[in-house]
């Protein structure tokens, strides 16, 4: 009885739900294709602003004493909304919201996610959350500068930037933003457990969905701890608690604080902000996986090992969160332990790097710009994994803890790689939304000066951090261990950050014409057998798949697969439509 | 055991072996067998487990890292009735009148499976008068703790300043979701008489269900660690 119930709703055409007015298609409109866009492009409009915050803070560190408007209090309140912005309200909005909604039902051949108006809801809800962060530069005091972890007791103390309405706004946002991604997150959840397409099993999904999936989970397990320290951090700041306030002097006086753990706060925002990191990271393994394969017209190598990294890598994700917190004076003994599971993550990591590897090896790889996108990916990555190792280590970490070694560090790992992989599935999947291609000259032009511009941004940082030079510091002042030429790399940085930011306007650009003039792709540009490629109408319509959802017989990598006639099949392909190059009856494989 | 019509029926339809398991999870369309709505109400209470299982244990932390005593649970909830002063008594009957509301509950699910609406929903209705009630003893006794006993959450006459923080803040939030579930029962409950799920059947009653039965759950943890510790 459950059964057929399901199918009725997940299989219904029904002509009344179309959408017809321009509000209810393209505003108030509960398809998860325009939700997804709306997302999107929300999610860029802020992530920009934090690019102009990052270019504004590297003026100041690249040619400090230059620019009368930033000050130390604005210096702080610019790296922590940048910080913030980039890691929530633009990657995980991204990624989640905007490649999740878009991709979830037509990778798995549902016709929407299973309940569109939650959708729809999550999406507005996030709008809202966004409003009031982009509000509270705008409020007395202006926006928080405690940097964006967040630690109190500073955070709400006089003394730091923002202390009064900035920060509450931060909290109330960020609390904001929990709901609209629990909305959103049980949605992906369920849609990918219940509302899969005839034939499509669990491990015939393709990795992106994969990544997904389990990054939804962490988000429903992780965003708790931060929903629970910010309420607390709201009560402190607003009642006058002290959760996490100890007794404090503060100049010369006693504040009314006492017996509160201010350690306590950064275990729970640990708690959460480790697997955030994997929030944002395993959508990007996912897509990536999918943008290697399709563009070196290979199978992916070792997929279940792909599916089970995934996994791993989401469940120990939820065991590390204090390797943030070695500088906290903890127990030894809990500092080994935490390094231990840090170094274990690894494993699953690198079988990851090994397995794009060898999935591009004798490829016959086409060197598009998704694929571009996709090994600067790998070589990113590979790199702020590698300094990942390191900083795992307590004996490392302690001397290298908040230095520019730091910062270099996790802008390689969860700052660029994941822009990477945007950026190649922006690429990949633009046709899909507009039936054009994005140009490629410009394209090219975007990957060179992006990856190049990167590399000229973080790797003198490692050796600033080496150098001893602090993160989250305005100026450098009196520190006679940083030598002097330390200032000229930062020039140099600072210009390389410019030109990079420049850069991304061509991006902008790019995707502007490209949308009303760019070239025609045709249906299924790049010959990729998942699903999404595979609708009725070409851009898929409302309702994605026309009469009959389809029926799944493959996974989503059988390309260049021997003796068949096209170097791909389609997942929707039953075993007798193949093409065979020799029509020989006893040669019919069995699929996979 | 919110209802056991419902488990036979999913029993019988598949065999208990652990090849089943892996059929369903390795192949086709439905990883679990059960309505959307049910499955998403299962995740969000996974989340909110989460949710108040910080909460504790942040209590926990903030409980045993403060310097100034906890006050004496059994002389903050007692009450003087008759000139007797008896510990937790108010406590007790709460906790007794949520339970006996998970009981309740249980009961409408399963006279809404066997198909009859005026039982289920006489019964949700009886299930959302029992909430409210307890509300409405959480607001008496924080009136008491307030007015009589002087705790706020920034202050306590009676010991750690904690003790008022944590104690209003996590039975505060767990008072919204009964709140919650109070609206959410009488909607459901009303929507179902006007017949709106007649069609579809009567699932909604076992999903509203596990919302409310989970809040109980929370509520003997909550209860366990603010009274008898
Ligand atoms: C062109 C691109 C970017 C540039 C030039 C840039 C530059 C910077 C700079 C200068 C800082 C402050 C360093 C300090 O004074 O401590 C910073 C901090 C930070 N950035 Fe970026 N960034 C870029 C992109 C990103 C991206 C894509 C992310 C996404 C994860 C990100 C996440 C962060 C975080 C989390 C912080 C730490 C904020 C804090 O300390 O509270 N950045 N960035
Ligand atoms: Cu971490």
């Amino acid at each position: 009885m459950t059964e057929m119930e399901n199918i009725a709703i997940a299989d219904q055409v029904d002509d009344s739900s179309h959408p017809n007015s321009f509000l209810t298609k393209y505003v108030w409109s509960q398809d998860h294709k325009v939700i997804a866009i709306q997302y999107s492009i929300t999610a860029i409009a802020v992530g920009l602003i934090a690019l102009v915050l990052s270019g504004i803070m590297r003026l100041q560190l690249g040619f400090p004493n230059e620019f009368s408007f930033i000050d130390p209090s604005s210096y702080l309140q610019f790296v922590t909304m940048h910080g913030m912005i980039m890691v929530i309200y633009l990657l995980t909005a991204l990624l989640l919201g905007g490649f999740g909604n878009y991709l979830i039902p037509l990778m798995i051949g549902a016709r929407d996610m299973v309940f569109p108006y939650l959708n729809m809801l999550s999406y507005w809800t996030y709008l809202l959350s966004v409003l009031v962060l982009v509000s509270s530069f705008f409020v007395s005091g202006g926006p928080t500068g405690a940097g964006w972890t967040l630690y109190p007791p500073q955070a709400i103390l006089s003394g730091t930037p923002g202390a009064d309405a900035g920060i509450l706004l931060m909290l109330i946002s960020l609390a904001i933003f929990i709901v609209a991604f629990t909305m959103g997150g049980l949605n992906y959840v369920s849609t990918i457990l219940q509302a899969r397409a005839k034939g499509m099993t669990l491990m015939r999904m393709p990795l992106t969905i994969w990544g997904i999936f389990v990054a939804t989970i962490l988000g429903l397990l992780a965003f708790p701890a931060l929903l629970v320290s910010a309420i607390m951090m709201i009560f402190d700041k607003v009642v006058g608690t002290s959760f996490f306030m100890p007794a404090i002097l503060s100049l010369g006086e006693t504040l009314d604080h006492s017996g509160g753990s201010p350690i306590l706060f950064q275990h729970l925002f640990w708690f959460f902000g480790h697997p955030e990191v994997y929030i944002v990271a395993l959508p990007a393994f996912g897509m990536v996986s999918d943008v290697i394969a399709v563009h070196a017209r290979k199978n992916i190598f070792g997929y279940r090992m792909m599916v089970w990294a995934i996994v791993a890598i989401g469940g120990l994700s939820f065991v590390v969160w204090a390797h943030h917190m070695y500088v906290s004076g903890m127990n030894p003994y809990f500092g080994f332990f935490f390094a231990t599971t840090t170094l274990i993550i690894a494993i699953p990591t690198a079988l990851k790097v090994y397995n794009w590897l060898l999935t591009l090896w004798r490829g016959n790889i086409h060197l598009t710009v998704p694929m571009l996108f996709a090994i600067g990916f790998i070589f990113t990555f590979t790199h702020g994994g590698l300094t990942g190792l390191m900083l795992g280590n307590v004996v490392i970490d302690l001397p290298l803890s908040d230095t520019f070694f730091v910062v270099a560090h996790f802008h390689m790992v969860m700052g660029v790689s994941p822009v990477m992989v945007l950026f190649a599935a922006i690429y990949h999947w633009f046709p899909l939304l507009t039936g054009r291609f994005l140009n490629n000259s410009l394209g090219k032009f975007h990957f060179w000066g992006t990856f190049l511009g990167t590399y000229a941004i973080y790797l003198p940082m490692h050796y600033l951090g080496f150098l001893g030079v602090p993160r989250r510091y305005f100026a450098m002042g009196e520190t006679d261990f940083i030598p002097e030429s330390a200032q000229t790399l930062n020039a140099g940085i600072t210009v390389s950050a410019i030109i990079v930011g420049l850069v991304q306007l061509v991006f902008i650009a790019n995707l502007i014409w490209s949308t009303f003039k760019g070239k025609k792709s045709g249906r299924n540009p790049w010959q990729a057998t998942s699903l999404e490629w595979q609708t009725a109408q070409f851009p898929p319509g409302h309702g994605n798949w026309g009469e009959h959802v389809p029926q799944v017989h493959r996974w989503a990598y059988d390309y260049s697969v021997p003796e068949v006639k096209d170097d791909f099949i389609p997942q929707n392909i039953s075993p007798e439509e193949v093409e065979y190059l020799i029509s020989d009856e006893n040669n019919s494989r069995e699929d996979k | 055991m919110p209802n056991n019509q419902q488990q036979e029926q999913s029993q019988a339809s598949k065999s208990s072996s652990w090849q089943s398991v892996k059929n369903d999870w390795g192949t086709d369309k439905q990883a679990f067998d059960m309505p959307w709505g049910k499955l998403m109400m299962w995740i969000f209470l996974l989340s909110d487990t989460f949710i108040f299982s910080i909460f504790l244990i942040s209590y926990m932390n903030v409980r045993m890292s403060v310097t100034v005593p906890w006050p004496n649970p059994s002389e903050v909830f007692a009450l003087t009735i008759a000139g007797h002063h008896i510990p937790l008594v108010l406590i007790a009957i709460m906790t007794f009148i949520l339970i006996t509301s998970s009981g309740t509950m249980a009961m409408a699910v399963n006279y809404a499976y066997q198909g009859n609406k005026k039982k289920a929903v006489y019964l949700m209705l009886t299930t959302a008068l029992l909430g409210a009630s307890f509300i409405g003893m959480q607001a008496f006794e924080w009136t008491k703790l307030i007015v009589e006993e002087g705790i706020r959450p920034w202050e306590n006459p009676m010991g750690a300043n904690q003790f008022g923080a944590a104690f209003f803040m996590i039975t505060g939030f767990h008072g919204l979701h009964v709140s919650a579930g109070v609206i959410y029962l009488a909607m459901i409950a009303k929507r179902i008489s006007q017949g709106k799920y007649d069609n579809k059947g009567y699932q909604i009653v076992e999903i509203t269900g596990l919302y409310w039965h989970f809040v109980d759950l929370v509520w003997v943890f909550i209860f366990a660690f603010f009274y008898l510790w």
